[in-house]
């Protein structure tokens, strides 16, 4: 496939990185001719300087051949006008980074009207993923398969835990629960499970359950489950904003703390039943006062990653709240993850993923049974749903007398819209809608998951 | 320094070497030379199997390429291919002389052309063959064909393709390397392919137009007869004129053609190219005309002899060294300025000195409007400061090896033409100078340190000084 990237900053490069590992050519666009060959040099893309809401420039970097066009420059209104030239130029598909509240309000006529294939805002999308994470909140992230109907749910094995030590295939029989582990990712290395498998203490699991049986598996090993009724937000910026509609649908007290009086002002008039805070959440008498050892959550979204690092750590420290921190800049994402930081929010990294699902599953559903895929674990491990329209080789045979490729696992069975965790007996019938988790990447097919 | 994957690249090179060398065998094959067939297919299988050791016995978990590990791989990759490849020379005792060898066979991967042969016709036709080949595969250089067929690595092969591609900056045809390095290669290849068949129209025997061929794609300039292309007739002579100029000009400019991108295929570098091609053929054909009987004979030589040694070719139809001084000047000038960056010609190449004297304009300016901020442009592109940097300092880099050799060569007392071109002819890659080794003559006077020095002036010139220069600097082999 043929991409090209309007705009080379984090998002731009993060999107050429990614997207460059499987058969596109890709063709990055940027005025700023350093960071054009900063790219080229690291990946093997063509690099274009100019200003990429020119037919020109466009044109050299050849939008005749592309399918796709990602505008992900840092102005709104350059990534719509981008969109806007390619489709006329070239009558690809195009995604534009729209992140302005006022025009995302208006994101399904824009998509329509312009004829764009995806409008992203990568503050709306971190802010759903923040509340999906505090309806849930025993959970670090939570992802969504078959239309929100299966969600599997990643958390940190806590010290002391009763899992610890066990084998996959006892979890059961122990437990007496109906659960299924998918991936375990223990230090740089992520595991697709098998029975045998032993686990440890601060190994990050994922699981497949429905949401009440997974209340059940985390009272069972002790791990804290109470849902989040009231949420403390540091920095009341668009992030903020977004999240604090989102939340009050939810049922969520907000209490938001913010050091500008007149983005408060602004705020408070918006909304009659959230509380906000004119102050520096920095200040911890400010942040003691407003009752953070008894929130449910706290949220950090300031505009500073390192503020929202020591705020995260002094809410550890001081209370028992469920923790969400927004990091901005993604180089030390390996550096953090070794922190105590229970979610951490990439709003970057959202909207890159966001993006390469969808050219994904857009490649894919070009002759192949692929509907959507799901990059589950960085480069590690995909998830991918396939719709079983007909009958064929995984059909109508038990799952266990299926010979399985090593590192594929059926993590969900859909069927006549109920949620099946399989086990070994389940067959898959026509007509199902299947959640394979693998660490092969590109599988095309569902007979691909057969040796 | 990533030691392994340096190896892993050698390894391949090994294996390529030995690919090659089908060439010359099948060519000793077709006629029954059976001695140099032996020393042929032992060279391949040794080259084979230090290939698979260095491929097979550590294998790099680091796949990581820097800008160092590129030069440092392209340089090493030269320098292996060349002593390998001239064992069959001295194995079956051709060319008793390692060095001699080794100066014949480097002569050939860089596209030079200097030969120590007093008599190229005895050797055996499949050494011939080998000889030309080898300009074939240096032309558009051996990692742009490896990368075509292997996969390297990821996004990093790039630091390769700029360390031997020819130019002061290297752009992309498509977003992936492997994909460009094919398209150059189809290119260089469809145009081998007419240059043969009209060489054979010509009356050519097989052999011969294959050899030509080679030689000429590759801006090398191996004859297989003493007497260069003189012999053949005034057809052959006007084709091979007319493909040492189109391999000369920038084969981005090719595929922008075939892109029917019309206006971009003649770019500045090109037409400036064909202006200094055009002049020089003008002022040679009137300082000639007295020495050849006809105006169609002097134009004929003058236009052969220009447009070898600007393309850095070095066939030759007539001993220019005969000429007058105005026109050994000129084609001594030609020397220098080259061919088009992105071809297979050496030289200083035509867009560095559009950059140069365009940098020169601008400090010209600036003295007179001190304050003035003004940015050199070419097609209306801005060049990048960082590119006229280092515009400059090739050209310091490049005198500097210059001058050394030149010094070093002295010792051997020969007269300061000879010297000086010979130099010319290796650091520009054209093959043949003046006096001493003009067209007639070769390079097999020379002492054993001289031919040491003008075998690196080949390679430096060819790789454009700075990969062979890092080899010798200790930094570079710090890990």
């Amino acid at each position: 496939m043929d991409i090209i990237i309007v705009g080379c900053g984090k998002v731009g490069q993060a999107l050429a990185e990614q997207l460059n590992e499987q058969t596109n050519n890709i063709t990055i666009i940027d005025l700023d001719a350093d960071k054009v060959n900063a790219v080229s040099s690291r990946c093997d893309v063509m690099g274009v300087v100019g200003n990429g809401a020119t037919h020109l420039v466009q044109q050299e970097a050849g939008i005749e051949r592309a399918d796709l066009l990602i505008a992900v420059t840092g102005s709104d209104e350059l990534n719509l006008l981008c969109c806007l030239i390619a489709k006329k130029a070239g009558n690809c598909r195009t995604i534009a980074r729209v992140r302005s509240p006022q025009y995302s309000s208006e994101a399904p006529f824009l998509k329509d009207e312009l004829g764009l294939a995806m409008v992203i805002n990568p503050e709306l999308a971190a802010a759903q993923e923040i509340a999906r994470v505090l309806r849930f909140p025993s959970a670090t992230k939570i992802e969504h398969f078959a239309g929100g109907r299966v969600e599997l749910l990643k958390f940190r094995l806590p010290e002391n835990s009763p899992l610890a030590g066990l084998a996959v295939k006892e979890i059961s029989a122990k437990l007496q629960c109906d659960i299924l582990v998918c991936t375990i990712e223990r230090g740089d290395e992520a595991y697709i499970a098998n029975g045998n498998f032993v686990f440890e203490e601060k190994d990050i699991i994922s699981i497949v359950a429905s949401p009440r049986k997974a209340n059940d598996f985390f009272s069972k090993i002790n791990y804290k489950t109470k849902s989040v009724k009231d949420a403390i937000i540091a920095g009341g910026g668009e992030l903020g904003h977004y999240l604090t509609e989102i939340l009050l649908k939810d049922g969520i007290a907000v209490k938001i703390i913010e050091k500008d009086i007149h983005r408060c002002e602004e705020l408070s008039a918006l909304w009659d039943n959230v509380t906000v805070i004119n102050g520096d959440a920095s200040d911890q008498n400010v942040l003691l006062e407003e009752g953070l050892d008894n929130a449910g959550a706290f949220v950090a979204l300031t505009n500073l990653d390192e503020e929202n690092i020591m705020l995260s750590l002094f809410a550890k420290s001081a209370g028992n709240a469920k923790l969400v921190t927004k990091i901005n800049r993604i180089e030390f994402d390996e550096v953090i993850k070794h922190l105590d930081l229970d979610t951490i929010i990439y709003p970057k990294n959202i909207t890159s993923d966001t993006i390469i699902r969808y050219v994904r599953s857009f490649r894919r559903t070009e002759g192949s049974s692929v509907e959507r895929v799901h990059q589950f674990i960085k480069g590690k491990v995909e998830a991918s749903e396939f719709t079983i329209t007909d009958k064929g080789a995984v059909t109508d045979t038990p799952l266990m007398e299926l010979t399985l490729k090593p590192g594929v696992l059926v993590a969900a069975i859909l069927r006549n819209n109920r949620v099946l965790i399989p086990r070994g007996s389940d067959v898959i019938k026509e007509g199902d809608t299947v959640v394979i988790v693998s660490n092969i990447m590109g599988l095309h097919d569902i007979a691909d998951i057969l040796k | 320094m990533n030691f392994r994957m340096v190896n892993y690249v050698l390894g391949w090179i090994f294996i390529f070497e030995a690919i090659f060398m089908a060439v010359p065998l099948i060519t000793s094959a077709v006629y029954a030379e059976g001695q140099a067939a032996l020393w042929f297919a032992v060279t391949a299988a040794v080259c084979v199997v230090i290939g698979f050791l260095l491929i097979c016995v550590k294998k790099p978990q680091n796949k990581r390429l820097y800008p160092r590990e590129g030069y440092v791989i392209v340089a090493l990759s030269w320098i292996v291919l060349s002593v390998f490849g001239a064992l069959p020379f001295v194995l079956s005792g051709e060319i008793p002389s390692f060095v001699d060898a080794l100066f014949e066979t480097v002569s050939g991967f860089t596209t030079t052309g200097a030969s120590i042969l007093n008599d190229v016709e005895i050797l055996p036709k499949s050494m011939l063959m080998w000889r030309s080949f080898t300009h074939w595969v240096g032309g558009m250089g051996v990692l742009v064909f490896i990368m075509a067929f292997l996969p390297l690595s990821g996004g990093q092969n790039m630091h390769i393709m700029k360390a031997e591609s020819p130019g002061p900056s290297v752009s992309k045809l498509v977003p992936r390397v492997k994909t460009t390095a094919l398209l150059l290669y189809s290119i260089y290849f469809v145009l081998t392919l007419i240059e043969f068949i009209l060489l054979l129209c010509g009356g050519m025997t097989c052999f011969e137009a294959v050899n030509t061929a080679f030689a000429t794609a590759g801006t090398g300039g191996f004859g297989i007869y003493n007497s260069s292309i003189g012999n053949f007739s005034p057809y052959i002579q006007i084709v091979v004129t007319v493909f040492m100029l189109l391999f000369s000009v920038n084969f981005n400019s090719y595929f922008l053609l075939i892109s029917r991108k019309f206006r971009e295929a003649f770019n500045t570098e090109v037409m400036v190219f064909f202006i200094i091609v055009a002049t020089a053929i003008a002022v040679l054909t009137f300082d000639n005309i007295s020495l050849y009987s006809e105006t169609g004979d002097a134009l004929r030589h003058s236009a052969f002899t220009v447009s070898s040694i600007i393309s850095t070719t070095g066939f030759s139809t007539v001993d220019f060294n005969q000429w007058s001084e105005l026109s050994r000047t000129v084609l001594v000038l030609l020397m220098f300025v080259g061919a088009c960056a992105g071809s297979t010609g050496g030289g200083i190449k035509v867009s560095r000195l559009i950059i140069l004297f365009k940098s020169f304009a601008k400090e010209l300016r600036i003295m007179v409007h001190p304050k003035q901020i003004k940015k050199i442009k070419i097609d209306s592109h801005p060049v990048e400061h960082e590119t006229a940097r280092s515009v400059s300092v090739f050209i310091v880099a490049y005198l500097v090896v210059y001058v050394l050799s030149l010094i070093v060569i002295s010792f051997d007392n020969h007269d300061l033409i000879t010297n000086f071109t010979a130099v010319s002819a290796s650091i520009n890659n054209i093959g043949p100078g003046l006096e001493l080794v003009g067209p007639t003559a070769n390079f097999s006077f020379f002492s054993v340190t001289s031919k040491i020095v003008l075998i690196f002036d080949m390679l430096a010139g060819r790789l454009e000084i700075f990969p062979m220069l890092l080899l010798f600097t200790p930094s570079t082999w710090k890990k």
